[in-house]
This record gives structure tokens, sequence and C-alpha cells, in this order.
């Protein structure tokens, strides 16, 4: 698990690699409760789309970010805010590439710990995602941002 | 960090749409109490292994016991596929597929999401969604086609009235142009 006091801008993520199947697209779309046919009907989505196969759908994208960040920080750290941006659909047969870089890092007025990331997923040299995330860590061995409610909680 | 951007607004937008912008619409309550099952089924499909969502005495530490994976908040106003006395699939994100019939687009994906989480979900709530649509574009063309882009907010908050999250979806509406 890391502390605030351990991270840096310009801090890079160990990068993450994964095989897209068509059990990941429609795993996830599932997860998601998502029954849009896009996601698990092959001819619709080349027929009725106009894309090459079935692609991830948008909560499963960031429930991959979600586990990236936290892989990262451990248990303890909270998401506050995921903001991310999809210019190219990720199909079965591509190879997902998550990178992270801290950008900045703060302690807001109630006494958090807040690290910015910006973050990518890349299929080869094309990035297919774009994203921000804001996550609290601890400030101290002892802090705990998963304790903070109402005016603590400020993502 | 950066809010979505919000894409300028189409200024002759037809009056029945003008007057949806800002209205808070479809405020529902999720059809089942929020279930555990769907956190480990999700974890599983990124293959998270975060003990938060695995390992009950980390939970109780950490979270006060188990909570959802966040990026899991949009599937509890999400309805079921089939109900029984449903005569038509009911649909998540309504205002999307409202403004999809609208301006008579076939095709739609989602391009961009904004979330903001504030209380954890866990097991047992009860979740109330409410759409908001904050803006709807002109006629662009893009590669997939010709279509507007729209903007729509989601807030969530549990059985207590507590806030648990934002979301802001932008999609694009479109119909393929001729080959």
């Amino acid at each position: 698990m890391i502390s605030l006091d351990q991270v840096q801008v310009g801090d890079t993520l160990p990068t993450l690699s994964y095989d897209v199947t068509s059990t990941t697209v429609v795993l996830g779309a599932l997860a998601a409760r998502d029954w849009r046919p896009m996601h698990h009907d092959h001819h619709f989505a080349v027929e009725r789309q106009g894309v090459q196969d079935i692609f991830l759908n948008s909560p499963n994208q960031g429930s991959w970010l979600e586990r990236f960040v936290t892989d990262w920080t451990g248990p303890k750290g909270r998401l506050g805010r995921l903001r991310f941006k999809m210019r190219k659909p990720i199909f079965p047969g591509d190879t997902m590439v998550f990178e992270g870089t801290v950008r900045a890092v703060s302690v807001d007025d109630a006494g958090c710990g807040w690290v910015e990331l910006d973050l990518t997923i890349r299929v080869g040299d094309v990035t297919c995602t774009e994203s921000e995330a804001k996550v609290a860590v601890p400030t101290s061995p002892d802090d705990n941002p998963w304790q903070r409610h109402g005016d603590d909680w400020r993502p | 960090m950066s809010e979505t951007q919000v894409r300028e607004c189409d200024p002759n937008l037809p009056d029945d749409v003008q007057a949806l912008i800002g209205t808070l619409q479809y405020e529902e309550v999720g059809e089942f109490p929020v279930e555990r099952g769907y956190f480990w089924t999700s974890a599983a499909s990124v293959e998270n292994g975060n003990p938060l969502f695995w390992d009950d005495a980390v939970a109780d530490e950490i979270t006060d016991g188990p909570v959802a994976p966040l990026m899991l908040l949009s599937a509890w106003f999400r309805p079921h596929h089939w109900a029984p006395s449903r005569a038509v699939e009911k649909l998540p994100l309504q205002i999307h597929f409202d403004l999809k019939a609208r301006f008579e687009l076939p095709e739609a994906i989602m391009t961009e999401n904004t979330t903001i989480f504030h209380e954890p979900v866990r097991p047992g709530d009860l979740i109330t969604s409410a759409q908001r649509l904050v803006s709807v574009t002109e006629e662009l063309d893009r590669r997939l086609g010709t279509g507007r882009f729209w903007i729509i907010d989601v807030e969530y908050r549990n059985q207590r009235g507590e806030l648990c999250g934002i979301e802001r979806w932008e999609g694009f509406g479109y119909r393929r142009d001729p080959a």
C-alpha cells in the first residue's frame, strides 16, 4: 500500500498488459448489466454499428481503469473521480496496455491526500482511451480515506 | 482534474428538446437491492484482486464491511432485460434513447464518462437514480456517420438519501452515411 509521502509528480504506474478476447467483452458487459447487443452480438456490431467486432463497453473500461489504479495504491486507495474518453473501440484480439503518470499530489483543506493521474489504454501505437483519475491515498499509517464522509470527503 | 467538456449546444434545438435541458427526469428506484454477487462478477471480469472485494477481514478493517467496486455504480440502475408484465424492453439511460428516437438517429455509442464517487454502495442498498439532459449539439459529420453529441448526468442516492455518485455521460447518436 502506498502513502502520499511516497508519491511524486512524474512517477509512473506499473504497466498492465492484457489480451482481450470475446469472453473479456461479454463478461464485462454482463457484469455491468449492459445488455446492448454491440457488446455480445458480432453481426449487430458489424452490420448495424459499422465496426469490426463486438467491443468493450464503457462501464467495463471504467472497471479496468479502477483496477489499474488500485493495483498501484492498494486497498486504502479510494477513487474520488474517474474520467475517460473513448477515442477508438477495443476489440477481441487487441492487447490493451494501461499506462499512468502522476500529474499532481496535494492535501485538501479537510486533510485528505490526493493523487491525480493521467492514464491511457493503448493498443499497439494507438491510444484508444484517455483518462484522468483523482484518487485519495493515506497521508500517514493510521489515515484511511474510506473513513471520510460528508464534508471530510471532497472528490 | 478537468471535467467533461460540454460541446456547444445547438442554438436551434426544437422547443420540446430545449425544454428538457436541466430538467430532472426518470427518477427511479433500482429494480433490486444491491447484491454482493455482482461485486465478485465485476471484479472477476477485470481480474481485480483488490482484497476489499475478496477478503472480509480486509473489508471490515478498511471499509467497515463489503463495498461495491466503484465503477459498478451504473449497474444498479440498469433494468432487467426482461420482467413479467413488461411488454416493451425497459432501457437504461432513457434520455439517450429518447434523443435517438427524437432525432431519428438509429445508432449510438457512448464516447466519454466522468464519475464522481461519494458514499460507497453496500450490499442491501436500494439505489435511486435520476437523469438530467445537459446539452445537445448540432448535427456533425464524424467517422461513424452524421449525428449529434449529447451529455446526460445521472445522480445516484442510497435509501438514506446519501449521494453515492454522479455520472456524466457523453453519447453520439448517428446515422451511418451511405457507402
